[in-house]
């Protein structure tokens, strides 16, 4: 009989990144009991990798800009598969969560008139990001983080959810273990919010985070509740590509926003190459222009290098696979070559992009103010995640709840930088808000002793298998490699049904994965548990992926390269069937309301 | 255009750099390093050898999940982000509190064992994870942000980026808590309890220099956070990875404003009279 640390909340937010804690900032102002369980230490987790800003139409830089244009900006980068509804709250309720950062604390940089300063960034019309500096999410973080500890809410920190339970048809709970002592904690919730972040450590060139394996994905998807737009991952056009142990790690959009160019090794800036058409008209027709627009020239288009991120990425693999790339099999990324145009050159980028500047340096031995950088496609985000409403954040199932990156809908089929950081505050809020209204209606769930104890034997089984068998190191790796390799940026379909065929392969090895040591902070038995989440969402996307028969946004078919607009009528759902088996259905995207039809028309 | 071709110059010449670069290192040259690696838990445990395979551009934390992966599935080390943001692979390698991540190895000597220990300033949790909860405890003691009411109509405050520049630089902190790992009231005294080290102090003087704040914490900073205790040996500064210069910038001011608050009986006297800002209300009341 297994023992278990109980714990009892209204609301259990599971995930403490911008999302989770906005969340149970929100239910704690409620007047709910909120409990947090975060995998990493309080104000770890991955939105500190967040560096370019946080996207509201502030209008502080460009008056022209409104929630209206922020809005067809986000339909227009998501190729309209986004969740309408999503995309207008986001847009009318950003800059609100952005001025109560301020009001919390959060020290954005300033425009002359001492206002909160916005940059520019890929997608967006106007200057629109709120940022400071090149450590956005970590200034969102940490704000967030030290007005959390002074309310009323009960922090678990390193503890991992291994599954969530249920009474009958609604959300019970959650059952995890705590990392440091592996001691498992029984916590009985009648609402919990995911907010557990992406899936990105599924492959192998990442800008993710160990915890990013799709926790939150799984949980939900083992739950019964359906997951949406799983195909579509995002490729950040620019990480790292040498040394080869820092290969993944994130390049700003900032950099590009702040001027910097992408040019192949023959020196020629290949974005302007090929504009996609719906794009044409708001790009600059030339270099001069384009540098213009990067320094505030409000009658100037944007430069081809501030195209949406998917676009960006797969003109970077063409270059490098037609031979063009640079030596480590990226391309350039230049700032430095803004000298020519500044005196204070070196200065400005130090002060606009302190830690690109200390990352490169440091990692790389590459003064940035002097020379290029070499960059490629990184696994960066998936626009995919639990269906929700979009005005509550509660999935099917009742009383489950997802906000930020594991949520879906927000993005459609392609991200634009910055809506990320105002996502997690937008619908973080909305989740925590909705969670706890919902808690408090409901009366306190039946926790089953026997599931939960059925969880936790197979949560120890690792321990118990034969101990020359393999680790879980080995399987993850190979995991990552193939589907890096095969449900990659390019995809075809001989290619990911290979992939189906290696992960039952994988998924055999994984039941086979046995530990050494014992259960105190033994990361080859958290990696071990991790490994089945990983597996169960790397088959999710390549499932979404094989059903999609066309490329749009983060999506892209080698065999079906062009857009299909009848693929733009539906979003793919993945749920598990009656028989634990994939289920892949088609679902109609309700009609755009006329109001909106009319605000994207008029910002085409 | 002059930039253009002075711009495709600059790239073919880094071109050159970076393929002399994979020429001479790029990871396919191999050479086996020995890690020295603090293994056990609580107060008992011992150093332990690894060979690994190492190769240009790997740090130390590569290292480590290399041992991990190969011959220790059960070596604890924290980390997260790696690439110097998240401040979690804190660690003590030969000698010098630093974050794994940013540590290279050609920085080091590899004809040598490289030692790995855990901070020890904290408890010791597992190798090399240490327990760091008293950072989290004291940070909670200090009395939150408080702003002055809004400025404009619309809720919104106006500040300068000269005013933002000087809080910017210690809000930079990403708690690695290498500061407090180094700063002998805390790693030789354990006064963890009547001081609340560097990075908190730190933490203090973003709220005190907050253009928006408006609370005046120096009354606890002497009574119970224990600013007296520090006597400026600079340890933190040269250890911080952020290079936020601890010292000078956020402990130095603040140990002027106590000296002022309460060592200079005339500027009482005048701040009495004039009434401004209200100080030292104790925490519990403030909250």
């Amino acid at each position: 009989m297994p023992e278990y640390q109980r714990h009892e909340h209204d609301v259990l937010v599971i995930g403490a990144g911008g999302a989770g804690l906005r969340a149970a900032i929100e239910a704690a102002h409620a007047g709910v009991s909120v409990g947090l369980v975060c995998k990493s230490l309080l104000g770890k987790a991955h939105t500190v990798m967040a560096e370019g800003g946080v996207a509201a139409a502030l209008a502080n830089v460009d008056d022209r800009d409104n929630w209206k244009v922020h809005f067809a900006d986000t339909m227009r980068g998501g190729q309209y598969l986004n969740n309408w509804r999503m995309a207008e709250l986001h847009a009318r309720e950003a800059p609100d969560r952005v001025r109560e950062l301020e009001a919390w604390g959060t020290v954005f940089d300033r425009t002359p008139d001492g206002r909160i300063l916005q940059r520019n960034f890929g997608g967006h019309k106007y200057p629109r990001l709120a940022h400071v500096g090149d450590r956005t999410g970590l200034e969102m973080i940490r704000t967030l983080q030290d007005y959390a500890i002074y309310q009323p809410i009960d922090v678990h920190m390193e503890c991992t959810i291994v599954s969530l339970l249920k009474d009958g048809n609604r959300i019970a709970g959650a059952l995890g273990y705590d990392r440091e002592r592996g001691r498992f904690k029984l916590f009985a919730a009648k609402a919990v919010v995911l907010a557990t972040g992406g899936i990105g450590r599924a492959f192998s060139v990442t800008s993710n985070s160990w915890e990013y394996t799709g926790d939150g994905h799984a949980l939900a998807y083992n739950a019964g509740a359906a997951l949406q737009d799983m195909e579509f991952v995002q490729f950040h056009p620019t990480g790292m590509v040498w040394p080869p142990s820092v290969r993944g790690i994130l390049v700003t959009e900032g950099v590009r926003g702040e001027g910097g160019i992408l040019v192949n090794r023959e020196g020629r800036r290949f974005l302007f190459d090929d504009i996609p058409e719906n794009y044409r008209s708001q790009t600059a027709a030339d270099e001069e222009e384009g540098w213009r627009y990067t320094q505030g020239d409000k009658s100037a288009r944007r430069p081809p290098e501030l195209l949406t991120r998917d676009h960006v990425a797969r003109a970077i693999v063409k270059e490098v696979r037609e031979g063009r790339g640079s030596p480590h099999g990226g391309v350039f990324l230049d700032i430095s070559w803004i000298r020519s145009k500044l005196s204070n050159a070196e200065e400005h980028i130090k002060k606009k992009l302190p830690s690109m500047y200390h990352q490169f340096k440091q990692l790389a031995d590459i003064d940035i103010t002097r020379e290029p950088m070499e960059v490629g496609p990184t696994t960066h985000y998936v626009m995919g995640g639990v269906r929700v409403d979009g005005d509550t954040q509660m999935s099917s199932v009742p009383g489950l709840f997802a906000a930020g990156e594991v949520g879906a809908g927000l993005h459609g089929a392609n991200r634009l930088g910055g809506n990320s950081l105002s996502d997690l505050l937008v619908f973080g809020m909305r989740a925590g808000k909705y969670a706890a209204e919902f808690a408090a209606r409901q009366s306190s769930p039946r926790v089953d002793a026997q599931q939960a104890d059925a969880i936790v034997r197979e949560a120890l089984e690792p321990f118990n298998r034969q101990s020359d068998g393999e680790g879980p190191y080995q399987v993850e790796h190979d995991l990552q490699g193939m589907m890096q390799e095969l449900v990659g940026i390019v995809r075809r379909e001989d290619e990911m049904r290979r992939a189906l065929d290696a992960l039952k392969a994988l998924n055999e090895r994984a039941r086979k994965v046995s530990v050494t040591g014992n259960r105190e902070y033994n990361p080859g038995w958290h990696t071990a548990l991790d490994l089945r989440n990983l597996l169960t969402v790397s088959e999710i996307v390549a499932r979404a992926a094989l059903e999609r028969k066309e490329s749009r946004g983060g999506h892209f078919r080698d065999d079906f390269p062009a857009k299909d607009p009848a693929y733009g009528k539906f979003n793919i759902l993945i749920r598990r069937g009656p028989n634990g088996e994939m289920q892949v259905t088609r679902e109609p995207i309700p009609e755009l309301r006329e109001d909106l039809k009319r605000i994207i028309e008029e910002n085409k | 255009m002059a930039a253009t071709e002075s711009l495709a110059r600059n790239v073919v010449e880094s071109g050159r750099r970076a393929a002399e670069r994979s020429d001479t290192s790029a990871g396919t040259q191999e050479r086996s390093a020995t890690f020295r690696v603090w293994r056990g838990t609580g107060s008992s445990g011992q150093f332990r050898d690894y060979q690994t395979k190492v190769s240009e551009g790997m740090v130390v934390l590569d290292a480590i999940h290399r041992i991990q992966a190969e011959d220790a599935t059960d070596l604890a080390v924290r980390w997260n982000c790696k690439a110097g943001k998240c401040g979690s692979c804190s660690a003590e390698i030969n000698g010098m509190p630093r974050l794994m991540c940013m540590t290279r190895l050609s920085e080091l000597d590899l004809d040598k064992a490289v030692t790995v220990e855990p901070m020890r300033a904290f408890p010791v949790v597992k190798d090399l994870v240490t327990d760091v909860s008293s950072n989290f405890r004291a940070k909670k003691r200090i009395r939150k942000f408080t702003p002055r009411p809004p400025d404009a109509p619309d809720g919104t405050w106006r500040m300068a980026q000269s005013d933002a520049d000087r809080v910017q630089e210690f809000r930079k902190c990403i708690e690695c808590f290498l500061c407090q790992d180094v700063c002998h009231v805390l790693r030789d005294h354990h006064l963890h309890e009547q001081f609340v080290g560097p990075r908190l102090l730190v933490h203090a003087a973003q709220l005190e220099m907050h253009p928006l704040d408006i609370l005046d914490r120096t009354n606890e900073l002497k009574e119970s956070h224990g600013i007296g205790y520090c006597n400026i040996t600079k340890c933190c500064t040269k250890v911080c990875p952020e290079h936020i210069t601890i010292t000078d910038n956020a402990i130095i001011p603040l140990k002027e404003r106590v000296v002022d608050q309460h060592y200079d009986p005339l500027g009482k006297l005048v701040r009495l009279l004039r009434g401004r800002r209200s100080a030292g209300t104790p925490p519990e009341e403030a909250q």
